[in-house]
This record gives C-alpha cells, structure tokens and sequence, in this order.
C-alpha cells in the first residue's frame, strides 16, 4: 500500500460511514413511507390496535407521571432559587406551567415512553424475526407491515399525546405541591397563576410533539425489530438501536418544531 | 405442479442456488434433501415469495410466480417451519386458525376455534391444548401445533421445513408418520427438507438432493440405495469421505 493510499484510509472510512448512514436514513424514510401508506389502506387489525394502545398508553402512565411529578417540583425548586438572584421568586407557577406544557412534558414523557416501548417493540419483532414468526406471518397471507407496524405506530401516535397532556398536569401538580409545601406560596394564587398564564397553544403544541414523537417511538422500534439480526445478539443490538434512534430523532424534531411553533 | 427453472441466488459473495431446476407433480410428496447451508430452506422461501430470486422462473400450475402479488397465491399454501414459528402472543387455537381470523375466509370466531380443534385432533392433541400458549408446550407438541396449522385452511401445498428438528427419535416417527398420513389424505402437493434420512422414507415419493446449488440427483425414494449417485450415496450412509467435503 502506497503513503498515500495509507493516508488517505481515514477519509475513505469517513467515506464509508456517511455512505452507511445515507442508506440508513434512506431505507428508514422507505420505511416511514410505506408505514403511512399502510395506514389508510384495509385491512386495518382493529384488535391488535386496541392492544397496542394498552401497552403503549394505559402502561406508560405510571413511569411517565412519576417522570413529571418529580420534574415538576425540580422545577419548582431551580426557578425558586434561580428567580431569587433578581428577585422574581414569584413566577414560579408560570415558569412550570410553561415548561411542563411546552418542552419538559413532552420531551421527558417521550424519551421515558421511547425507552419503555421502543426497546418493548424493537425486542418483540426482532424474536418474531429470528423465530420466523415474520416468514409465518407472510406465508398466513398476512402483511407483517399492516399486522405488525401499524397498529403499533397508529397507537403511539394517539397514545403519547394524551400521555403528554397527563404528564403536563401531573408535573404542574408536582410544582404546586413543592411551591405549597416547601416554598411556602399561597395555595389558590398558585393555582390562579398557572391557569390564567396558561394558553391553550402551550399545551396543544406540546400535544402535537407527543404526536409525532409517538410516531418515532413505535417506527424506530419496528424499523429496528424488523431488521434484527440473527440470534440474541442481534435482538439485542436492534432493540439498543431503536432506544438510541428514538431518543435522538425525539430531541431532533423537538428543535425543529420548537423552531417551527414558537420562533419570533 | 411446481416447477423450477435454473434458479439462483446469491447472499453477497455467497452463492447459495447457482441454477436449480425442479419439478414437483401434483399431489406428489418430494423430498429434498441435503447438508446444512446448502440452501434447502432458501430454495423453500423463494417458492415462497420470502426471498426473492436472482434469476430462473418458478412456475406454479402453469403461472410464473417471481414478482407477481402472492397474496391470493400464499392462500393455497402451507407451511410447517423448523422452529414451528407459532405466534408467542396467541393461544394454540388461535395460532391454528389465525388464517380463519383474519385472512381473506374469514370466519365466526367459534367457527374458527373448532375448525382449530378440530385440526388439533388430527394431529394427537386433546381439546384442552387449545387455550394453552405455546411455551407451554413441549417441542413435540409444538410442532404438532404447527402442523396442525399448517394444514388448517386445507391447502394443496404443504411445505415441511426440518420438521423432526429437535424432536426425540420416537417423537420424530410420530410427526413423519402424520405428515405422510396428512398428505395422502388431502391429496395435496408436498415438499419437504431434511436431513434426517428416517423422515425421507417416511414421508418422500420422490427424493431430490441439492449440493453446491445445484439438484445433484432426483428420483423415486426406492431408487435412493442404488442411485448410483456419489453425492447421494455419501449423504445417505453418513460417509466422512466422498465428493462432498467435510467440513464446509
């Protein structure tokens, strides 16, 4: 090998990796599409639907609620201590109702649901991978995509709003009861505060954000699951790879929609 | 009739098929056979649709398959899988009769179930395995159970992936011995891969035998001792020695 082939093996690595990871966006994009395509064409699996809203839903309350309660008397407290510095102690129970509603609801409620579901569906369908399960399904005559992917998609996308929009008022809660109990605020200006600082498009817009991280949540977690690799090993790295894809697209589309919502 | 025509196909630089040609009569029970990663399954899973051909035809009843809708064709199929491929979520019956479920001949959920137990019935098991979840079964009643779905929308094609893989000695004659029974009775097209030469006598008519890509040697399973064959006389009698090497 010649000093500059050797030289130049780094940049041909570089090379390599953006290439991978342009066909990786490109094969999920695919993906994404062909889920949405799915979607509004029969036949629609009414009771895997219903089911996947369960487990993505109604069993993400408890870890997404405990998140907020404790975010929102966190939070509490550093715009306490931190609105002491000029005075302003007293916008504590506007403070967390805007950052609850806005950014902290939706943002640690779909990172908490990403690595509860997310791994949940990257690890069921990569086993129903490697136990050909997937290969059953398609000699069945049924369409993995529209048996599998769809309802989960479908209900995380209507499921992690409404976990949000729990989330925000259990948070906000969580605020009340520190700035009640430990900072010492009069309990109904608290309550006064929040609700007339509050704007419906607060609270829609952080609704909206759990939408669409609902959809990254249950894609990325299909993505991964449907192309696991062979053995536990391979579960195991396609469920470690939907956490992390999830985690980031969810923290990606966050900048971006706060831009698109809330930019002057 | 299923019919091959030079199919191949390649995983990379791994040429698995380089050029088979096959053809399975109706109501025929053909049986491949060969060592593993010879690309017996892969030759099952393009007939299938489940992975796509680099090249060749595949011809069912007169009507080339490759890149065509399978949909309405799958229909007509069944398929036992090696690991038996039951759905963990679903209970037996409903693994049996998901078809009934939820495909096109969709049918009353009562109706389905005793359809399913019905078909449970044929291969030895009692009615009370119906509500039961596959992991609470034995590997022998497993693969009964995917047999039993193999079978339940009565289909005119049956593949049988390995199906005495895992299986004790005992278990395994039971499992041929309701395959062969199952096929005669449907009359229906079989192809079955395996290595275990107890499930060839058992089940084949005809025995096809793949090595390097390619179908070696086909012929009555009567003919199977005398082929004159070398890949198939080292294969059948377990001979370290011969064309086919060892250690692959």
């Amino acid at each position: 090998m010649s000093a500059v082939e050797t030289l130049l093996l780094p940049v041909a690595a570089i090379g390599r990796s953006t290439l991978a990871f342009l066909a990786g966006v490109g094969r999920m994009a695919l993906f994404a599409l062909a889920t949405v395509s799915h979607i509004l064409r029969p036949p629609f699996y009414l009771k895997e639907f219903l089911h996947s809203l369960m487990q993505i839903g109604y069993f993400s309350l408890p870890v997404v609620g405990m998140t907020a309660l404790f975010t929102g008397g966190a939070l509490a407290l550093q715009i306490y201590a931190g609105g002491a510095r000029f005075n302003a102690e007293s916008v504590v129970p506007q403070i967390v109702a805007i950052g609850m509603a806005r950014e902290l609801g939706p943002v640690l409620g779909g990172l908490m649901v990403a690595a509860r579901v997310a791994s949940s569906i990257a690890a069921e369908i990569g086993t129903m991978k490697v136990t050909e399960q997937i290969d059953a399904l398609v000699t069945l005559s049924t369409n993995p995509m529209k048996y599998l992917t769809v309802p989960r998609v479908l209900a995380a996308t209507l499921a992690v709003p409404v976990l949000v929009a729990a989330g925000d008022s259990i948070g906000i809660f969580g605020g009340y009861l520190v700035g009640v109990n430990r900072l010492d605020f009069n309990a109904a200006a608290y309550l006064h505060n929040t609700v007339n600082f509050l704007e419906n498009w607060d609270v829609i817009s952080g609704m909206i954000k759990g939408a669409v991280f609902g959809f990254i949540i249950a894609l990325m977690g299909c993505y991964y699951g449907m192309n696991s690799g062979r053995g536990a090993q391979g579960v195991g790295r396609a469920t470690k790879a939907a956490v992390v894809a999830a985690s980031v697209l969810i923290l990606a589309s966050n900048y971006l929609l706060t831009e698109l919502f809330f930019s002057a | 009739m299923i019919e091959l025509r030079d199919v191949h196909k390649a995983f990379g630089q791994n040429r698995v098929l380089r050029g088979v040609n096959l053809t399975v009569p109706d109501g025929e029970s053909m049986v491949i056979i060969g060592g593993s990663g010879t690309g017996k399954s892969v030759l099952l899973k393009c007939i299938l649709g489940l992975v796509e051909p680099d090249s060749g035809q595949i011809i069912v009843d007169g009507s080339e398959v490759i890149g065509t809708d399978r949909s309405g064709f799958l229909d007509r199929f069944g398929m036992l899988f090696q690991g038996g491929a039951l759905f963990d979520s679903l209970t037996v019956w409903q693994n049996v009769s998901f078809r009934m479920l939820h495909g096109a001949e969709k049918r009353p959920r009562d109706e389905a179930r005793e359809i399913a137990i019905g078909k449970l019935r044929r291969v030895g098991l009692k009615a009370e395995v119906a509500d039961m979840f596959p992991a609470e079964l034995s590997g022998g009643m497993q693969k009964r159970v995917g047999l039993a779905r193999a079978i339940a929308a009565d289909p005119e094609i049956i593949f049988f992936d390995e199906p005495t893989t895992g299986l004790d000695p005992i278990m395994a004659g039971v499992i041929n011995d309701l395959i062969r029974e199952i096929v005669t009775e449907m009359g229906a097209t079989a192809m079955t891969i395996t290595h275990d030469m107890s499930s060839v006598h058992a089940i084949a008519d005809k025995v096809a035998m793949l090595h390097e890509g390619v179908i070696q040697w086909t012929g009555p399973v009567s003919d199977l001792e005398n082929s004159g064959n070398a890949f198939v006389d080292q294969f059948i009698h377990g001979r370290a020695e011969g064309p086919i090497e060892a250690v692959r």
